[in-house]
């Protein structure tokens, strides 16, 4: 893990090209001396903290998020530091508290809904677009929604049809919308307290699996006025012959791939999505327009997905510098099984990634014939 | 009333000279409800409603001159010619709208009251919704929190007995929707005497902030059918529509209260009435007068915090835009 983090450091983080543009030997000897590592699930609980702190109409609402001390832990000790008024558990019954959390909002405050995970959002999903993304348009600017829903998102392990589905491309279709995937424990912090600091609603996909890993974070990253901007996408990781697009969980995955590709010679760019809506199509593009090869990648169903949009929001504004078809990674057009040789078909796995880039870059193997 | 009778018969004819396009749901007979409810409040108070929303829009100060220029898609419109008859809003008077889709606007409510709660601003909420809306799951999730949590929210069931062209004895197993919050108590109120309405919110007011929420179910009715597509009378006798306004209606109530204790004169309600349709017609003229809303309005409002964010219009080719 931890050489992974190093080598990590040294090409894409934000600290990495931070050194290189202002110092550059001497800090980034002190940096790796020094670095510091917290888990995702860390990064997610002490944004929550430090927003709630700062801001006193924030509070938190959700099942099990308070006396539970969060169902997956997020948001451990906020119950006993900010008392049941402003963390509240919640029956039951996401439809009927969502619609509160929007109300709230509607009148000044500063909701985050959690979402235990998002699979259950659909129960309230006429409260997030219709009562929330569409009521600054309707009001002509009168009626603001400052509100965050936040959640697991996408696949765990072993859990099954009902409680995997990724909800990316569902919400990042609604105009009055923002969504966001954090990937590292960075990501979360900086993103989640823009989240909750913008005036629109935003939809925060977290992911289960990566909440107990860790990542180096910096100081920077780690003062309670860290904030990234929403609608950036962040290089993971330079390249010069294919662009791999990724978000949350599978960024890791992306990474991993180019490490493997490497070695074999080509140089993978992986950009880091960060945000689904605003859509950073002007990174995306332009790291097209440098490798000229395209790879998306993401966990979700393939039909209408985040990658059908990112293919043509390249082909429209960079079509000329297409050196090969975009290559798209996605989950399997299935609902998710149970069994475990099952589920590890349906979810994309780093050889499918490798793969994939290799096709773009021409370098394919010939495949075995399909089930 | 006099004001909110008139703009909704006169809604009635711009629906039908194809002014008002889409959904026009009027709220003609309903009037004491509106009226005899503000009369309890302050404007710090909240309401919410659906979308049978001119006259409570009216009721909370607002404009017959910008709710007109709304119906028709203007620009001087309550919500620039973007909501429509169905998304009036008036943020500075505490009016949440406006809202189409039937039962979301009761946890909304209640989440206002959660707001005013929290704030301890000593507010309340008053939370419309009609019998169609009475079954909706979402009302029963929220009146359980609202309950649990003591919010300062009133339920208000504004009852005209049909959810459409349903009657409510056809929708509901139990159409005693006062009886229906079962741990939370509630009134059954005469929605067409302004008076009795009054009294029930103010009595209501009190009650929430002390004691969490209640339930007041308005015996209303409606003139006009569900909205102006439909004519109100399949799944209604005419004899009905008539006998209500010859024996209910809520202005004729008033008129003879105003005449039997002497408080006006028959010759002065006359006037009155001339003067506000005088009113109304001058606020539809002014309305009109009102320009279409300019293309660049497409793509405002979409986020509060706008700034640099791209969007599209149907060919992208040829319509991109940064956002304001």
């Amino acid at each position: 893990m931890l050489g992974v983090a190093r080598r990590r450091l040294g090409s894409g983080t934000v600290l990495g090209q931070l050194m290189q543009t202002l110092r550059p030997a001497a800090a980034a000897r002190t940096y790796s001396a020094a670095a510091k590592e917290i888990t995702m699930r860390e990064a997610l609980n002490s944004a929550l903290d430090e927003e709630m702190s700062a801001d006193p109409s924030v509070f938190l609402m959700g099942e099990e998020v308070g006396e539970y001390q969060g169902a997956y832990k997020i948001s451990k000790g906020l119950l006993d530091k900010y008392g049941p008024d402003r963390v509240l558990d919640t029956p039951i019954t996401e439809a009927g508290f969502t619609g509160i959390g929007v109300g709230a909002a509607y009148h000044g405050l500063r909701p985050i809904v959690e979402f235990m995970t998002f699979n259950f959002s659909m129960q309230a999903i006429d409260h997030i677009i219709n009562s929330a993304a569409k009521s600054n348009y309707m009001s002509a600017g009168q009626i603001s929604v400052p509100i965050v829903f936040r959640g697991p998102n996408g696949a765990a392990a072993g859990v099954g049809a009902q409680h995997s589905q990724c909800y990316a491309a569902w919400y990042a279709h609604v105009p009055g919308l923002k969504v966001l995937t954090p990937y590292s424990a960075e990501d979360a912090r900086g993103l989640l307290k823009a989240a909750i600091r913008d005036p629109d609603p935003v939809v925060f996909l977290e992911n289960e699996l990566l909440y107990g890993e860790s990542f180096p974070v910096s100081a920077e990253a780690l003062d309670s006025s860290f904030c990234l901007p929403i609608g950036k996408a962040k290089i993971e990781r330079q390249g010069k012959d294919v662009t791999i697009t990724a978000f949350s969980k599978m960024v890791g995955y992306a990474l991993q791939a180019a490490d493997i590709l490497a070695k074999e010679g080509i140089s993978a760019e992986v950009i880091n999505l960060r945000s689904i809506r605003p859509l950073d199509r002007a990174a995306i593009n332009a790291s097209v327009r440098k490798t000229n090869r395209l790879v998306t990648v993401e966990e979700g169903f393939p039909q209408h997905g985040v990658g059908a949009e990112i293919c043509m929001a390249v082909v429209e504004d960079s079509f000329e510098y297409l050196d090969a078809p975009v290559e798209r990674i996605a989950g399997a057009d299935v609902p998710m099984p149970y069994a475990a040789n099952l589920e590890r078909m349906a979810v994309p796995q780093v050889e499918d990634i490798v793969r994939a880039a290799k096709r773009a870059c021409y370098r394919a193997v010939p495949m075995a014939a399909t089930a | 009333m006099l004001l909110m009778r008139r703009f909704e018969t006169a809604a009635d004819s711009l629906y039908k000279s194809k002014l008002i396009r889409g959904f026009c749901h009027l709220y003609d007979g309903q009037e004491a409800v509106a009226v005899g409810m503000e009369s309890a409040l302050t404007r710090r108070d909240a309401i919410i409603t659906a979308y049978r929303d001119h006259c409570l829009y009216l009721a909370r100060g607002g404009d017959p001159v910008s709710a007109f220029a709304e119906l028709m898609g203007r620009a001087g419109g309550c919500a620039r010619g973007k909501g429509g008859s169905m998304h009036f809003y008036k943020r500075d008077a505490n009016f949440f709208g406006g809202h189409g889709i039937v039962g979301a606007q009761v946890p909304l409510g209640c989440g206002v009251a959660f707001a005013q709660r929290y704030r301890k601003e000593g507010t309340v909420t008053f939370d419309l919704y009609g019998d169609g809306a009475a079954n909706q799951g979402q009302l029963f999730e929220a009146l359980n929190m609202a309950a649990l949590w003591k919010l300062p929210v009133v339920l208000v069931c504004e009852n005209n007995h049909y959810g459409m062209g349903t009657a409510e004895w056809k929708a509901s197993k139990s159409p005693a929707y006062y009886k229906r919050g079962d741990y939370v108590p509630g009134l059954k109120v005469d929605g067409m005497d302004v008076l009795a309405v009054k009294q029930a919110c103010k009595f209501a007011k009190e009650h929430v902030l002390a004691k969490g929420p209640i339930i007041l179910e308005m015996d209303t009715y409606r003139y006009h059918g569900h909205s102006m597509s439909d004519p109100g009378s399949t799944y209604r006798t005419r004899d009905e529509i008539a006998g209500i306004r010859q024996e209910r209606d809520p202005i004729e109530r008033v008129r003879k209260l105003l005449l039997a204790h002497d408080f006006a004169t028959t010759q002065e309600l006359k006037d009155m009435e001339k003067e506000i349709r005088k009113e109304v017609d001058a606020a539809i003229a002014k309305a009109k007068e009102s320009p279409m809303p300019d293309p660049s309005e497409l793509f405002t409002n979409v986020y509060v915090n706008d700034c640099g964010l791209e969007s599209f219009g149907v060919d992208r080719k040829v319509v991109r835009t940064v956002l304001p």
